[in-house]
């Protein structure tokens, strides 16, 4: 099937203010009468779930965290892009536009980023009204930063907190819904299951994760915010609660799961230090601004590396990529700096890392200077490795950060299941292959604050309010399809733990459908994916019963899920072949390694349908138009 | 698991406290943790205390945790006697075990304040201090309603000051902390980000009066200067934030 | 929020009322002080007080009431305090706290008896041991009232260690007015408890001192 994102045409300046003029509104008097249900209060939930309360619509709200405000976007650190051009240094809508198409590679849809853009502005504005504190200059203005993938200063930071801040802001205006009434929060549970009536989207099953229930909650249209899926690689950047499950089930239940081979490793973590390692601490790409990255220029160089003299230094993406230099775009440092250490060259334990470099900014600008832009990250950096980065360099080292993919949605945000919204990260929207530095925080707000309060009316407009009751027998159904789930994973009762099932499929995710993909290892994994799953569902152990607070159960449902979702992403990364982004099949590429696109054939959104565990999922394709881009190789030299 | 620390490694001895449920009673079991080098984290310490109690077929140990780079603020727990574990600025996900050494006793226990019941083991109940948060740490703008970011100039100093305030992470160790169970840092700290900026005048005195009244009605004690809160705080907040909390208090009763 | 019933509201009462009491305990430290150089000086002091008669009653009453208001908050945040802080833990380490300041409660009821008896003893003179006697020039006889009261071993030891209470107590005391009325930031706070400690000590150690020297002879 040729799927439609249902693009408006035309100009493409005025596509986003045009659409808004055509789509439905909903009477302010009616809105009371819609119930929507958010799942995942980050930056998109959090935001989308306070503007549609401001609005006066009933919404309920719900996370896994003990608070809506502990989501993962409050790890984000260095901060969010707009197309303000407060500096003065040539920035506007059609660069940030621009940038962000280049930099996802060119397989974003034209149209969604554009408006993303657009609003960034406005998002700013908001955050400062909400109170966030972000870094000002001493007249008293706005500060800026750079960040990977932009020639430009645009990233508004607060410290090295900006998400945190940005979370803290919506949870305040969210706070502020909460006691107006209009939104209800259920924190501490988790979404398993969408119950769909007559093809439209119309409630969710949930388990209580305190008292162990599992209940049904339905409502007009369901917002899915439940952010990315990177934690199919066991180690990544994520939360540990961070899983696929909301958009999983969805996908069971019909939704269209697109490109899932678009997952970005970002450049700039702290290298793993042994395999009982739970989880990878990224450090800020802002970092890269200041810090200058190298190997040693010799094999088998071992002399510390204060010690090793600047012309034995090779400062590899200053040498490969002379004007971004240590800025290129996540993607490609992460793929450089892992040619380095299969080079032979990486330094610290078994030879993965690279080495991130403050001596020259630090003997440029003053110790002071680098404290005061950074001091946190490298607080955190001593409190992880017990060394201190102002002294030595820093060993870093690639890390799972960000799925780019996910549900496929339409210009309204709506999936292919009518009512069903996926916001953030959990849609494959704007990114491409690549996410640039500072563009999820927007991504997140722009989705939540200025788009779906829009497009969900156009949608709800169109549909009577509250026609599903909790007595529907589809929900009936699903929670008994919940509980029987359930009773399930807790019935096998075998000898190996959650944890070492989850770490048995990261491990063979992140060798074989990690940084680089091959059409072998793709196809080993689509292999050996079922073989780990089948043991899971014969040998897992979960102490303990389903009544109560029960962790086990919970990570082993997000296992199960993962288990499933990984093979989705083997195969969209096998179907794929070309280049493109976080997507590097060793096939595809320039003979200087870069990546090589096929624009020809692969000029297109790649959205799988379920079609059963096990069995093929189908593929469906929206094309990617580019009319006010010009397709071009993509290069940072 | 081998019986044997393995070379290099540490076997520590935990005494944990368990509870089943908010009104069950609590007490404390004993366990070692076997094979822990020194970088493992606290957390992942548990995580392998945990795996072996699973394949022991016992109950694993459940406490709160989630981003483990010490920015989220849901891990709490008072590690002989101190939230967090006592060392300056850190979470306990990202205190290391290199703190330790072989052979130690480590005590466990969940936050302990009336305002905070215990959910199961380690893992409590802080639902109050959103109650806090929402009974006014914001200010009433819509959506959509700002104006240009720039329109409000705002002294560097001012937004540093807001700033230090900001990165309060919620998690409760000012409490636990606390000999009254006073959640006057967490509360001072909101208040101050909001009094420093000029988006926060005005509803300043509405928010300091519903703040506090919330904080006293969700059972938190009252703030007798003690300071124990900053030194547990694994972001530092500093108490001068609850003298801006009484001042602006002040403020609002004369205003 | 009022004033009398909120968490802020009485602490800033605590403050104020406090803060009204060291005052008083400055300008009795000062007078007293004249002890030092001698019987004629502390007499007179004496004389003087008794010249502004009419403002007395006003000012024992006004003492009184923030003596009420200290005593009546102070224990019944206390006991709030304590119910919501019900569970101790089982190894419990005090990172910033002062002995001084987690004693309060105790320093201060100690403080309440010696009030009570210091009052009975010197003011309304009702104890056993005051002289009532007037000196040459024909003024009422502090110097030797005082040295007659506490001459006794039982009374000047409990006179030093009710001040041994009064240094914890304005110890933790004197620099907690200044952050409960919100004075405090980064510039004030180190010089306000610095303050707080130096007062803390001037007290102990010259209304110590009385005592001491009576008891040593030193004065008589």
């Amino acid at each position: 099937m040729i799927l439609d994102g249902k693009s408006p045409t035309g100009p493409i300046e005025q596509t986003w203010d045009m659409h808004r003029l055509k789509m439905k509104l909903v009477n302010p008097a009616n809105k009371r009468k819609y119930k929507i249900l958010v799942v995942g209060t980050g930056l998109a939930g959090a935001s989308a779930a306070a503007s549609l309360g401001e609005l006066g619509y009933n919404v309920e709200a719900f996370c896994y965290q003990d608070s809506t405000r502990r989501a993962h976007s409050i790890a984000a650190q260095g901060g969010i892009n707009a197309a303000k051009n407060y500096p003065n240094d040539g920035d506007s809508i059609s660069r940030l536009f621009y940038d962000t198409v280049k930099g996802g590679d060119f397989r974003s849809r034209e149209a969604d980023v554009w408006r993303l853009a657009q609003v960034s502005n406005n998002i700013i504005d908001q955050c400062v009204a909400q109170g966030i504190p972000f870094a000002r200059d001493y007249g008293g203005y706005l500060d800026n930063r750079s960040f990977g993938g932009a020639q430009v200063s645009r990233t508004f930071y607060a410290r090295g907190q900006t998400g945190q801040q940005l979370l803290l802001g919506a949870y305040s205006s969210l706070s502020r819904q909460i006691k107006a009434g209009t939104v209800k929060i259920f924190p501490r549970t988790e979404m398993l299951d969408l119950v769909v009536v007559d093809g439209e989207a119309k409630g969710i099953t949930i388990r209580d994760l305190v008292t162990g229930e599992i209940r049904c909650h339905v409502g007009d249209a369901v917002l899915l915010c439940s952010g990315g899926y990177v934690n199919v690689f066991y180690l990544s950047t994520n939360a540990m609660g961070c899983s696929a499950t909301a958009i999983w089930k969805a996908y069971k239940k019909g939704a269209f799961f697109a490109n899932p081979c678009y997952t970005q490793i970002h450049p700039t973590c702290i290298p793993q230090s042994g395999d009982y390692q739970s989880k990878l601490t990224l450090m800020s790409e802002s970092l890269r601004n200041d810090g200058r990255c190298w190997v040693p220029k010799n094999h088998g160089d071992n002399r510390p590396p204060n010690e090793i003299p600047e012309e034995d230094r090779d400062y590899y993406l200053e040498r490969k990529y002379p004007s971004f230099g240590n800025l290129a775009p996540r993607d490609i440092s992460s793929r450089a700096a892992k040619e380095q250490c299969d080079d032979g060259r990486g330094v610290g334990p078994g030879g993965r890392g690279v080495y991130l470099d403050f001596r020259d900014p630090i003997n440029r600008l003053g110790k002071h200077t680098i404290e005061e832009r950074y001091g946190n990250l490298f607080e955190m950096y001593e409190l992880i490795t017990a060394e201190d980065g102002y002294s030595v360099p820093m060993r870093i080292y690639p890390a799972p950060h960000y799925s780019m993919g996910g549900l496929w949605v339409d210009y309204n945000m709506m999936s292919n299941i009518p009512g069903l919204f996926v916001l953030g990260e959990a849609n494959f929207s704007v990114h491409g292959a690549n996410r640039l530095g500072a563009s999820a925080l927007m991504q997140g707000l722009a989705d939540g604050y200025f788009i779906i309060p829009y497009t969900i009316a156009d949608y709800l407009a169109q549909t009577e309010p509250g026609v599903v009751t909790i007595d529907h027998p589809e929900c009936a159904k699903s929670i008994e399809d919940v509980n029987a789930y359930t009773d399930r994973l807790l019935s096998v009762n075998g000898k190996r733990t959650v944890t070492g099932f989850m770490r048995e499929l990261g491990i063979l995710i992140w060798e074989n459908v990690g940084m680089e993909r091959s059409e072998k290892s793709l196809t080993e994994a689509i292999e050996k994916i079922p073989a780990i799953r089948n043991e899971f569902w014969e040998n897992v152990q979960i102490p303990g019963n389903g009544s109560g607070i029960n962790q086990q159960l919970e990570i082993a449902g997000r296992t199960a899920e993962f288990l499933e979702f990984a093979e989705l992403l083997a195969r969209d990364a096998l179907h794929r072949n070309e280049s493109c982004g976080g997507h590097f099949r060793v096939e595809y590429q320039y003979e200087d390694g870069e990546a090589k696109r096929d624009d020809e054939n692969f000029s297109y959104s790649a959205a799988w349908e379920y079609k059963g565990i096990g069995r093929r999922p189908e593929l469906h394709k929206e094309p990617l138009k580019f009319e006010n881009v010009e397709l071009a190789v993509r290069s940072y030299k | 698991m081998s019986e044997h620390t393995a070379h290099g490694t540490m076997t520590l001895k935990l005494i944990v406290w368990r509870q089943k449920g908010p009104t069950e009673p609590g007490r404390f079991e004993t366990y070692l943790a076997r094979n822990i080098t020194e970088h493992h984290s606290f957390l992942e310490m548990l995580d392998v205390v945990n795996e072996d109690l699973i394949n022991d077929g016992k109950e694993p140990i459940v406490f709160d945790h989630d981003c483990r780079e010490g920015i989220c603020g849901t891990c709490s727990q008072v590690i002989n006697g101190l939230a967090h574990g006592g060392q300056t600025r850190t979470t306990v996900c990202q205190l290391h075990m290199r703190t330790f050494k072989d052979g130690d006793t480590i005590y466990i226990e969940p936050w302990r304040a009336k305002a905070f019941p215990i959910l199961k083991d380690l893992m409590v109940d802080r639902n109050a201090l959103e109650r806090i948060i929402q009974a006014g740490a914001y200010t009433s703008v819509n959506t959509g309603a700002a104006p240009d970011g720039n329109s409000i100039l705002i002294s560097k100093e001012d937004a540093d000051y807001s700033m230090d305030a900001a990165e309060c992470i919620g998690c409760g160790a000012c409490v636990a902390a606390c000999p009254n169970g006073a959640a006057m840092l967490f509360t001072g700290a909101k208040v101050s980000q909001f009094a420093a900026l000029p988006q926060g005048q005005v509803e300043a005195r509405e928010r300091v009066f519903s703040m506090i009244e919330v904080m006293q009605k969700c059972g938190f004690g009252n703030c007798a200067n003690h300071y124990d809160c900053q030194a547990v705080c694994p972001k530092d907040i500093d108490v001068k934030f609850i003298a801006r909390l009484n001042r602006e208090y002040l403020k609002a009763l004369v205003m | 929020m009022s004033l009398l019933t909120g968490n802020v509201g009485r602490k800033v009462l605590m403050a104020v009322s406090g803060l009204f009491m060291v005052t008083f305990v400055v300008a009795h430290l000062l007078g007293n002080s004249t002890i030092f150089v001698g019987p004629d000086w502390i007499n007179a002091y004496a004389e003087h007080l008794k010249e502004l008669d009419l403002l007395v009653w006003p000012f024992r009453i006004f003492m009184f009431a923030m003596l009420s208001i200290h005593v009546f908050f102070g224990i019944t945040l206390t006991l709030e305090n304590w119910g919501a802080n019900p569970d101790k833990y089982a190894v419990s380490r005090r990172p910033r706290s002062t002995f001084a300041g987690r004693t309060m409660i105790w320093t201060g009821l100690l403080l309440l008896a010696f009030l009570v008896f210091h009052l009975l003893q010197f003011t309304f003179k009702i104890t056993p041991e005051v002289v009532k006697v007037v000196d040459a020039q024909g003024r009422f006889d502090v110097y030797t009232m005082m040295v007659a009261g506490l001459r006794n071993k039982m009374v000047a030891a409990f006179y030093v260690l009710s001040m041994v209470a009064l240094f914890l107590h304005t110890f933790h005391g004197i620099q907690s007015i200044f952050q409960s009325i919100g004075l405090n930031n980064d510039r004030t706070m180190p010089k306000f408890i610095m303050i707080g400690k130096i007062s803390a000590v001037v007290f102990l150690v010259v209304f110590s001192a009385i005592p001491i020297l009576i008891l040593t002879w030193v004065l008589s």
